[in-house]
């Protein structure tokens, strides 16, 4: 199996995050509608696994789709142009940034929470008939393997064997609730219960995603059935961008941050309903999510994938200014092209 | 009386429902931070956080409603009730006609729908036909926050499953949730009328409003207008810019699809003699052939023209606008009957 140098790894990782950050700009100045979920934070997941895969492997994504697809090479102005709502986008302006595909790339996203597991797997079906050695992979978060659809996609892989490969990126969260407390046992243990191979990796250590994910995708091209990779990572942006709950847990101060416990606080006393110690254990869960999000590693944290892999490549001698000045003006010019021709109404 | 937003409004139906009825369960994913109000009131055994399984809980909430509670279930959108669908279609719904009308499913599923702020096609979809066309279910989409509170109430107290879709462009906590984030960039084209307004609360006039009765918003003698939610308000709209070209349109808000308000419906065709249907859910196999065999059923053959969302709907906001029924296409079709 062919394997990417940790400075390679890293270019790609920059690359991600430079496309969300561009995208974060176009969304804030008004040129990108609907939920911008960015995938700061998931850069070492993408670059592990993407990096590792092959013409004629099919790749199923989710609401948080561009790192993989920058990753894999799907071209970066049709993208940003899909999202910017352009009949010459990706995908014609018609699917916007949660619906991307590109069927030349095999890769195809999907707004409906578990939907990229089922999608996989007719990849890796059709992958077993059409490209042997070819597999189907699904990122899917920790929230979407309780969706039904995956769950029994578990049991279908095994029972047809396919050359699949789920990378669940758990990041702690779905939405403003923590995906493990409505998640019974661990999901690795879930999968292995089912027969799947499964691995766990750190998603701050893009080289140990890299070769997990390279062990597994083996093992699946040769025709021992399906496997899961568990990695764990940040959620850095929120759920979406201007994701109320944490923009109201770093300023507790603000006025939206008021005006709901305003709300809550009149409810909480309102007469009629649960006991004072209900009352009392549902205010501490509220403060308990919001202290969780208050906490969430930030960009350029300690714990930020991207500064990981800068470090680390900076202690190996690698050039790393070089990486990064490179990379900031490949998505720059993207950008640049991306918007031409487009009225911009900024103020 | 009280001024409230739509949102507001079915958040207040469902607190007092709560507050009088213990068998009233909530659940969702994330409803104890998207409804913490009723979360910090009744606690988490009465608002119940779900994973991101809705045929389950969405199953559940039907089997709970024929044991003795009365679920509420949040979806985050109604396009998302392709997940959960069984739940409704074989059984929730089945259950009051395969006992023989012995035993009945008290559920209510709040959801999100339809578009007009780019979140493209599996986001923005209203679905109301599809459900609508299931026997054993009640389906309303209210456009004013008065309607939102008395719909939520009547179906707090019914006693089979309903379904009450929230227009998100009317919801101003959905849009801003989904749509803005906090941006001044982003600008949406909200019909004011229904996205705030006074609201009849509990023991007052009004409070509860009964299903199968539509609501005539403007009387008129040349065109009826059948819609709901946000058409309603374009519509309106459409009526207004009608009126000064000397076309009379008569404007009927029909709040509640299952059960329909055919009487009202005839009423205005057999004054008018002529039907635009107004409707955010897709053109073929729904709303807008319905009331075209309505009218025929009724021995009427109104002229009949329909605005409704022909496809997906695409992404790229002006294409997005232009694919939903909008001012300027209600008035053409309109003007096309006169002609
Ligand atoms: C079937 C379905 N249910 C609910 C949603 C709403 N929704 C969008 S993202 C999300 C949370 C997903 O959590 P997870 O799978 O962990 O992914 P993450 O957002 O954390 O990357 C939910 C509930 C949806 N899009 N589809
Ligand atoms: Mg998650």
């Amino acid at each position: 199996m062919q394997t990417h140098g940790l400075a390679e790894l890293y270019r790609q990782m920059g690359r991600a995050r430079a496309f969300e950050l561009a995208v974060e700009r176009l969304w804030r100045r008004g040129l990108i509608s609907g939920e911008m979920h960015l995938g700061t934070g998931e850069e070492a997941v993408a670059a592990g696994v993407v990096t590792q895969l092959r013409a004629g492997d099919g790749l199923a994504l989710t609401h948080r789709c561009s790192p993989a697809l920058v990753v894999r090479g799907v071209p970066l102005v049709p993208m940003l142009r899909e999202m910017l709502g352009q009949s010459d986008g990706l995908c014609g302006g018609r699917a916007g940034h949660m619906h991307l595909s590109s069927r030349e790339h095999l890769v195809a996203c999907s707004g409906i929470v578990g939907a990229s597991l089922p999608r996989a797997a007719g990849f890796a079906l059709a992958a077993k008939r059409l490209r042997e050695g070819a597999v189907g992979v699904a990122f899917a978060g920790d929230g979407a393997m309780n969706q039904g659809m995956a769950l029994e996609t578990l049991n279908l892989a095994v029972a047809w064997s396919l050359p699949l490969l789920v990378v669940c990126i758990d990041n702690g969260w779905a939405i403003t609730t923590r995906a493990g407390s409505v998640t019974a046992g661990e999901l690795g243990a879930r999968a292995e219960a089912f027969g799947w191979t499964v691995a766990r990796a750190d998603g701050l250590e893009v080289e140990e995603v890299q070769r997990a994910a390279s062990e597994l995708l083996a093992r699946c091209r040769k025709g021992k059935g399906p496997a899961l990779l568990h990695v764990t990572c940040p959620r850095i942006d929120g759920h979406f961008l201007g994701d109320p709950l944490l923009e109201q847990s770093r300023h507790l101060t603000g006025s939206a941050a008021k005006q709901t416990l305003g709300r809550v606080m009149s409810a909480a006393v309102s007469s009629g309903g649960g006991g004072a110690l209900q009352r009392a254990a549902s205010m501490v869960k509220m403060v308990g999510t919001m202290a969780k999000a208050r906490r969430e590693t930030g960009r350029g944290d300690r714990k930020d994938p991207l500064r990981v892999a800068h470090q680390a490549v900076k202690r190996a001698g690698g050039a790393v200014d070089v990486i990064d000045a490179e990379v900031e003006a490949e998505i720059a010019s993207a950008v640049e092209r991306a918007l031409a021709g487009i009225e911009v109404r900024d103020a | 009386m009280r001024e409230l937003t739509f949102g507001e409004a079915i958040d207040k139906a469902i607190e007092d429902a709560m507050a009088r009825d213990a068998s009233i369960v909530l659940c969702g994913e994330d409803v104890p931070l998207l409804r913490p109000a009723l979360y910090a009131r009744f606690g988490a055994d009465r608002v119940l956080a779900a994973p991101i399984s809705e045929a389950a809980f969405l199953g559940a909430a039907a089997g709970a409603a024929m044991a003795g509670l009365r679920p509420v279930v949040e979806l985050y959108m109604v396009d998302f009730v392709a997940v959960a669908l069984d739940a409704l279609l074989n059984h929730a719904a089945k259950l009051a006609s395969f006992s023989d009308g012995d035993w009945s499913c008290p559920l209510l599923l709040r959801a999100p729908c339809g578009g007009g702020y780019g979140d493209g096609g599996q986001h923005g979809q209203t679905l109301w036909g599809m459900l609508a066309s299931i026997p054993g279910l009640t389906v309303v989409v209210p456009s004013t926050p008065a309607d939102a509170y008395g719909l939520t109430t009547t179906a707090l107290a019914h006693d089979g499953p309903v379904v009450l879709l929230e227009p998100k462009l009317l919801s101003a906590e959905w849009l801003e949730f989904l749509g803005r984030g906090g941006r001044e960039t982003m600008t949406f084209d909200v019909p004011a009328e229904g996205a705030r307004g006074a609201v009849a609360q509990a023991g007052e006039d009004g409070a509860a409003v009964p299903f199968g009765a539509a609501a005539v918003r403007r009387a008129g003698s040349d065109v009826t207008i059948c819609s709901l939610a946000v058409g309603v308000h374009r519509a309106l709209q459409a009526a207004e810019r009608l009126g000064a070209e000397g076309v009379s349109c008569e404007v009927i808000d029909l709040r509640s699809l299952r059960p329909l308000d055919v009487e009202t419906v005839v009423a205005s065709l057999r004054k008018t003699g002529r039907l635009v249907v107004v409707d955010e859910d897709y053109r073929e196999y729904g709303l807008s052939g319905e009331l075209a065999a309505v009218a025929l059923e009724a021995k009427l053959t109104p002229r009949f023209a329909r605005v409704c969302v022909e496809d997906t709907l695409p992404y790229a906001r002006e294409r997005e606008l232009a694919a939903l029924p909008n001012v300027a296409r209600i008035c053409s079709a309109a003007s096309a009957l006169m002609a």
